[in-house]
């Protein structure tokens, strides 16, 4: 494969599609809303309307709308359709000639839309995931062909570490440190690992990249594999995301057959080849070291670090273990440049992040926005804010991260702000909460969910979590006293403290930010103290005790 | 385990085939991989109940899901499992006695556009409520 050849399957491909397009997400979200059924409906309308030669249909990734699917677009001319319903399509394919369709426009010049900036979402819902000649017309694998012919592994990672990156998985390290750390090893093998492990409840940043982009990821992880030196990659993803299982698996048999993935990619010495493992259904897995466990076929324990997996991972090699969509911004950053990747956002925060936005607002879905826009540009102006009330609380970071409450809205959305205020950036989850929500039973459900989810090894997690979950109930039902609350506050550190990982190391955090910020409803629900409801004490003790209400 | 040439670090990959092929993963088919992989049955024991997923139990006919990721909560997934469990009469983990519906939840589906969902027989299900719920399991078991 030369890099002329890939520019001519790139001419043809663009030279193949139809001057009209009509987009339908077949992502997870919108295919289980009957997405199938409108792309053949479309197909139908289309032939009966003779419009073969200029109007095709084409199945695309996520666009990103989730809450209003199923969604269809109208490319180039940019208009698009929500709420799709089969029996619309013949009225969608008849408005091309000019008229409106009988069915609901989408708004597309809302701020939900407007105010983000797609970098790495900028062809998720353009193009088709299961056919890599979509990804090559818009440039695919140019970057890698770059990377190999144009750079030297140590200018890739100069290239990264200048961009500014930082992980996407929610831990914010530094990417191009990272990478600089694994290259640096000695040892003849090394490995990439892509954690798709995408555990945080109300978090599909990541499902959307592998079921919309899936060759982003691939070729992010065969430059990140020059960059460091290593041959052999795996992308871990999650059982629960069969479609992202499916579409991976067709991007690299494409990918391998024109040469792209495997050996001499683009005739050159480098060899890369990837391999999927699946997990089964086990939060702590997204840790990497517990990965690198499952990968080897075991239980997911996490083992103590040093020695961190840049030094000895998988099969005790180098290893590099990246987040999905932090490898999702490496062909971005090596086209565009890292000068430009860091015009993008903060000081310490650089580029874009994608949130999955949930819960109490009207807009639901993916967004992705430069770093440094403020959490109330992105519920209020972006979600449209919350449709029955006002805002409570957002919550992000997920099982590992807090409750950042109305009064704080205006705080930026990067790493250090967040972290500031008692939060994290996490994975991308953010969970809108009005004014019905119980601070309190969210921490109960929180820290219920790290109860199910601690691999076990250590006594702190182990245990700290099921006691701390059995305050937080005694709490809501009612029986705890102040006590108990002093007991629940010093427990969460101990358990912060000790843990093994960062699964017992974050698992108090929902619990303490919400006792930062919302005391009041641990507070209501204590017990009294027994002497006001108990025997009566003498008239001159009662009067000299500050807690007892005067007359 | 063939297609896998019989590598130890397989051992996931073959238990969800296993699980597809016989349902749940009772001690034979245990046994039986243990064996195929020179593994300790100890090992492959480890592995199967550490991963949510591994069923030692036989499931019912009908699979319900409800999800219960922070997005699915906060707009109601809980009143829909109790609704689920009492209409039911199961808990969390357990089949119907006429072996026709097992009920189970997931802690987050990626669905959190359409919460709240659950997954019947392999197919999500979103924007419902408990009473939509209990509709969508009687129409496939009406028994239950």
């Amino acid at each position: 494969m030369e890099l002329q050849t890939l520019h001519q399957i790139a001419s043809t491909e663009r030279a193949r599609q139809k001057p009209v397009r009509l987009h339908c997400c077949t992502s997870s979200g919108c295919r289980t809303a009957a997405a199938l059924e409108i792309i053949d409906e479309l197909q139908g309308a289309i032939a009966q309307q003779h419009l073969q030669d200029r109007v095709e249909v084409v199945g695309v990734g996520c666009m990103g709308f989730c809450g209003r699917g199923p969604l269809v677009e109208v490319d180039p001319q940019g208009v698009l359709y929500e709420a799709v319903q089969p029996q619309q399509a013949a009225s969608i394919v008849e408005a091309l000639g000019g008229g409106t369709a009988q069915a609901l426009p989408g708004d597309t010049d809302h701020p939900f839309f407007t105010r983000q900036l797609r970098v790495v979402r900028e062809y998720s819902g353009k193009i088709d995931p299961e056919r890599i000649e979509e990804y090559i017309a818009v440039g695919g694998y140019e970057a890698l062909y770059r990377a190999l012919y144009e750079m030297t592994p140590a200018q890739v990672v100069e290239e990264i570490s200048r961009s500014g990156l930082r992980g996407r998985g929610g831990g914010g390290y530094p990417t191009g440190l990272k990478w600089a750390t694994v290259a640096k090893m000695p040892g003849d093998q090394k490995y990439i690992i892509c954690n798709g492990d995408e555990g945080d409840p109300g978090a599909f940043m990541d499902r959307s990249i592998l079921e919309s982009d899936p060759h982003l990821v691939l070729e992010g992880m065969a430059i990140a594999g020059y960059a460091v030196g290593a041959n052999h990659g795996y992308i871990y993803v999650r059982a629960e995301y069969p479609l992202a299982i499916d579409r991976l698996q067709r991007g690299i048999q494409q990918a391998k057959k024109y040469g792209l993935l495997g050996s001499q990619i683009f005739d050159s010495p480098f060899d890369f080849k990837i391999d999927i493992r699946i997990g089964a259904g086990a939060f702590v897995c997204g840790e990497e070291t517990a990965l690198i466990q499952s990968i080897e076929g075991g239980r997911g324990n996490p083992v103590p670090r040093p020695p961190y997996p840049a030094e000895k991972g998988l099969y005790r090699c180098p290893t590099l273990i990246n987040n999905v969509e932090t490898l999702a911004n490496v062909t971005a950053i090596l086209r565009r440049g890292a000068d430009w990747y860091s015009s993008i956002g903060t000081a310490t925060s650089k580029g874009t992040k994608i949130f999955a936005l949930t819960g109490k607002v009207r807009n639901n879905g993916l967004i992705e926005v430069p770093m440094g826009i403020t959490l109330r540009e992105i519920v209020e102006d972006m979600g449209g804010g919350v449709p029955s009330g006002e805002v409570k609380a957002i919550q992000t970071g997920g099982p590992s991260g807090g409750c950042i409450p109305k009064p704080l809205l205006d705080t930026p959305v990067d790493y250090d702000s967040l972290r500031a205020v008692g939060s994290m950036m996490g994975s991308g989850g953010m969970v809108v909460m009005d004014q019905h929500t119980s601070m309190v039973e969210i921490a109960q459900f929180y820290m219920d969910f790290c109860r199910e989810e601690t691999c076990g090894k250590c006594v702190p997690c182990r245990t700290g979590t099921v006691q701390l979950y059995a305050l937080l109930t005694q709490l809501l039902d009612g029986q705890a006293t102040a006590a108990d609350l002093a007991q629940l506050e010093a427990l969460c550190h101990l358990v912060r403290d000790t843990s093994l990982c960062g699964l017992g190391q974050t698992a108090p955090n929902p619990v303490l930010s919400t006792l930062q910020y919302f005391w009041e409803e641990y507070e209501a629900l204590l017990v009294p103290p027994a002497y006001l409801n108990g025997p009566e004490l003498p008239q001159e003790v009662q009067r000299s005790c500050p807690d007892v209400p005067a007359g | 385990m063939k297609r896998h040439q019989y590598r130890t670090d397989a051992l996931i990959e073959v238990l969800h085939v296993a699980q597809e092929v016989f349902g749940y993963l009772e001690e034979e088919v245990l046994t039986h991989v243990a064996h195929g992989l020179k593994l300790p049955l100890s090992k492959v024991y480890g592995v199967a109940t550490f991963y949510h997923l591994f069923s030692l139990k036989p499931s019912g006919v009908h699979s319900c899901v409800v999800c219960l990721g922070t997005a699915c909560y906060v707009k109601g997934s809980g009143q829909i499992l109790d609704g689920l469990r009492a209409e039911l009469g199961v808990e969390v983990g357990e089949t119907t006695a006429d072996g026709q519906v097992s009920l189970t939840v997931a802690r987050c589906l990626g669905a959190c556009g359409i919460a709240p969902a659950i997954v019947l027989d392999g197919a999500v299900l979103g924007k419902l409520d408990a009473a939509a719920a209990i509709a969508q399991v009687q129409a496939l078991a009406p028994s239950s």
